[in-house]
């Protein structure tokens, strides 16, 4: 790469500095609605008895703030640093970059609203209706086009890995948001998919784990192989290892949809083919975190020093973590007994906040630095305060759910012995008080450190821009 | 890159990697396969209620308590074969049936305030989930679910097989106040319900819709031009709180798996 950066190449850097900010914005948003709705399942008078703000509405305003809002500016900002620095290149079009910035942050925005109203389509991860899914779709496509078109005018000769990684995402992601999108309206706010029962959950899945898959996982791997080496100074461990990574998760990720619905009225078949392609997996995904943590090789005293590369490592023992842990509760044995559990939602946020948002963080400091010039944070200490916050935080959430999962699994399959069910289901909602507790203190552990880092990345910005009016020399991103 | 690489790359790999196109279209099509593998047969495999118009919903056999087969028409109700021709002279063991309009109202409330995300409607085949919820489920009890609502969580209880087990009164307490009648709950309060009425139009609408559905509409025989007419004035008057306890008191009775059993005994 250094080598074609021979001529100076002039970037379009002004909109990846908009996304990257907006991202950091939103992920204090999106965590601090989780916590919300984590205390209201500790203690339900957090509902404020006020119908816009219970549990069913507040909920997929979470997940739809931290997953597209906070996770697609991250990805999006990302994605077109890499793909013009890896190409030596400007975009193929700014214009279309700036329509889509505008244009995501509108469905952001509208999300925001349309959620609280109790505008739903009622598919889980998908609940935003028709006419925020035809706006996401139009600016998905813009996005996508935009991005492979500049692949297309690279000055290198080979397509970065990072970049494979994200075209998977960009195609995957419009399969899945057109075919479990279908739906008929009935009013503007309604509308009904034209799937029922067993084909419309194994077509949610299909969209719930690739939508796991390949923006959590793919576009987030597109950030780990670009990021990790830049951070770390060394090149990526293996090339060949990347190349099983890519096609292996590419090829494999699809199938693994039907393991969420185990023992359900799905056909046994497709839940089983579900589980072994599952476990299969694990070599890929292992492979690719050997990867990204191998790259260090020779360069782990750096972990002592620079806070933003304890970000990428702990990310990718994260992603290590759950992607052994995803392959074992879809082994239907252990599906029975995590199923409906919180174990899932431990297992989610340790991908989640483990992973997704820890990686992030570590591009988001990194470019921060290289979009304003500037040769560290503002802070370099809050870095180090925010990593701990964030590690912490995800720590005690993810045993929390641990717990409680593995505790209400235990409780409502267990018998006395007289033959009869031991414990009401009542009462496995009340032993899990103390872990929802605990859960809520992770949670804003974890949302604390996101509020440090929005401050640390603004005061960064604002102290570079004061000192470029100083010096009139413009940030050479 | 590495060192630990002595071979470089295969030299399909390295043509790909030199090519924006080849490298998209291989994606696309890497991408495409599991989906296509595990989504497609569920369209006509049995026991997986796609029925289009066939009688035996491609040979699915589903077995009562005692092992014996029971009809495909009482697993899905049919007008034509049933001694009971319309929706309101239905009753529990005629077989899987489509809403009535309050409770298709009832049903737009319980996707508004997201109870999925909650509560489940899919009992699986454990013995523990038989005791605590019945019979498990089968794929025809959901194939008028438009937007079907299994759920993936059971925070409260599952509720596939709620209806019947508690009166009107014990539901309209419950979703008021729920730590009235259950003190550990942490269900929100959900009294505001009894305020709002029925959108009659969107619930028509609904109706409508559903028999236009591409897989597995609800027939033109059940929901006739008549009975549709004839919703409006059912439905006026009606609160979202009255539509929801019709909703959930219709889940789960459809399909008679034993006899005397209704699964709420």
């Amino acid at each position: 790469m250094a080598a074609n950066q021979a001529t100076p190449v002039k970037y379009d850097m002004e909109v990846v500095r908009w996304f990257t900010i907006a991202a950091a914005i939103y992920a204090v948003v999106g965590t601090l609605v989780g916590v919300i709705v984590a205390s209201q399942l500790a203690w339900p008078v957090m509902n404020l008895d006020m119908e816009w703000l219970t549990f069913g509405r507040l909920r997929p305003l979470h997940t739809n703030a931290v997953i597209f809002a906070f996770g697609g500016c991250a990805l999006m900002a990302t994605g077109f640093y890499i793909v013009q620095r890896t190409g030596a290149t400007a975009l193929w079009s700014n214009k279309l970059a700036w329509a889509t910035f505008i244009g995501w942050n509108l469905i952001i925005v509208s999300a925001v609203v349309t959620l609280p109203l109790g505008w739903t389509s009622g598919k889980e991860y998908a609940e935003l209706e028709w006419p925020i899914d035809i706006a996401i779709a139009v600016v998905w496509l813009m996005y996508g086009f935009n991005y492979i078109m500049t692949i297309g005018i690279r000055k290198t000769s080979h397509i970065y890995v990072s970049n494979w990684f994200t075209m998977g995402m960009i195609v995957m992601i419009t399969y899945l948001h057109v075919v479990n999108s279908m739906a008929i309206p009935v009013s503007m706010t309604n509308s009904f998919s034209i799937y029922s029962g067993v084909q419309d959950a194994m077509i949610q899945w299909w969209w719930g784990h690739n939508a796991v898959g390949f923006y959590l996982t793919g576009g987030f791997l597109a950030i780990m192989y670009y990021f990790v080496p830049k951070q770390a100074g060394k090149p990526v461990f293996s090339y060949r290892l990347s190349v099983l990574h890519f096609w292996a998760l590419s090829f494999g990720y699809v199938w693994l949809g039907a393991h969420h619905l185990q023992y359900t009225a799905l056909p046994d078949w497709t839940g089983s083919l579900g589980a072994a392609v599952s476990l299969a997996m694990i070599i890929p995904s292992w492979g690719g975190a050997m990867n990204g943590m191998m790259t260090l090789s020779g360069a782990w005293d750096k972990l002592r020093t620079d806070y933003i590369l304890r970000f990428l490592v702990v990310a990718l023992a994260f992603y290590a973590m759950s992607t052994f842990e995803g392959p074992v509760m879809s082994i239907k044995t252990v599906n029975a007994l995590s199923h409906y559990t919180d174990w899932t939602v431990g297992h989610v946020h340790s991908g989640a906040l483990g992973w997704m948002a820890m990686v992030a963080y570590g591009a988001m400091y990194h470019m921060v630095k290289k979009l304003w010039g500037v040769e560290k944070m503002y802070s370099e200490g809050l870095v180090n305060v925010h990593f701990w916050l964030a590690t912490i935080g995800t720590v005690i959430y993810i045993i929390a759910m641990w717990v409680s999962g593995i505790m209400q699994g235990l409780m409502w399959r267990d018998y006395d012995e007289y033959g009869t069910l031991t414990y009401t289901f009542v009462e496995s909602v009340s032993a899990m008080h103390p872990y929802y507790a605990m859960r809520t203190i992770g949670g804003l552990i974890f949302n604390i450190g996101t509020w440090i880092a929005l401050y640390n990345i603004v005061m960064t910005v604002r102290t570079a821009s004061a000192a470029r009016g100083a010096n009139a020399v413009p940030a050479n991103a | 890159m590495s060192d630990h690489d002595t071979l470089y790359s295969t030299k399909l790999q390295d043509k790909v990697e030199r090519s924006t196109l080849l490298m998209f279209v291989l994606t696309a099509i890497a991408v495409a396969i599991g989906g296509i593998v595990e989504i497609v047969p569920l369209f006509y495999l049995p026991n997986t209620a796609m029925c289009q118009n066939d009688p035996t919903c491609n040979n699915t056999q589903h077995k009562d308590a005692n092992g014996n087969v029971i009809p495909m028409d009482k697993i899905i109700w049919n007008p034509e074969t049933s001694a009971h021709k319309t929706l309101n002279d239905w009753a529990p063991g005629d077989g899987v049936r489509p809403y009535k309009p309050l409770e298709l109202a009832g049903r737009n409330v319980y996707i508004r305030e997201g109870c999925f995300l909650c509560h489940s409607q899919m009992i699986r085949p454990f013995r523990d989930e038989k005791d605590r919820y019945g019979h498990y489920s089968i794929a025809e009890e959901s194939m008028y679910d438009h937007t079907y609502q299994w759920g993936s969580k059971r925070t409260g209880p599952d509720l596939a097989r709620l209806g019947g087990k508690y009166s009107d009164e014990w539901h309209r307490r419950h979703l008021n106040y729920p730590r009235d009648v259950v003190p550990e709950s942490v269900m929100p309060n959900y009294f505001w319900l009894e305020g709002k009425s029925v959108d009659v139009a969107e619930t028509v609408q609904t109706m409508k819709v559903l028999t236009i559905m591409p897989f597995n509409p609800v027939p033109k025989t059940i929901y006739t031009d008549e009975y549709i007419a004839g919703a409006a004035a059912e439905l006026e008057g009606k609160t979202d709180m009255e539509a929801l306890i019709a909703y959930l008191q219709s889940l789960g009775n459809h399909v008679k798996f034993e006899e005397g059993v209704n699964y709420r005994d």
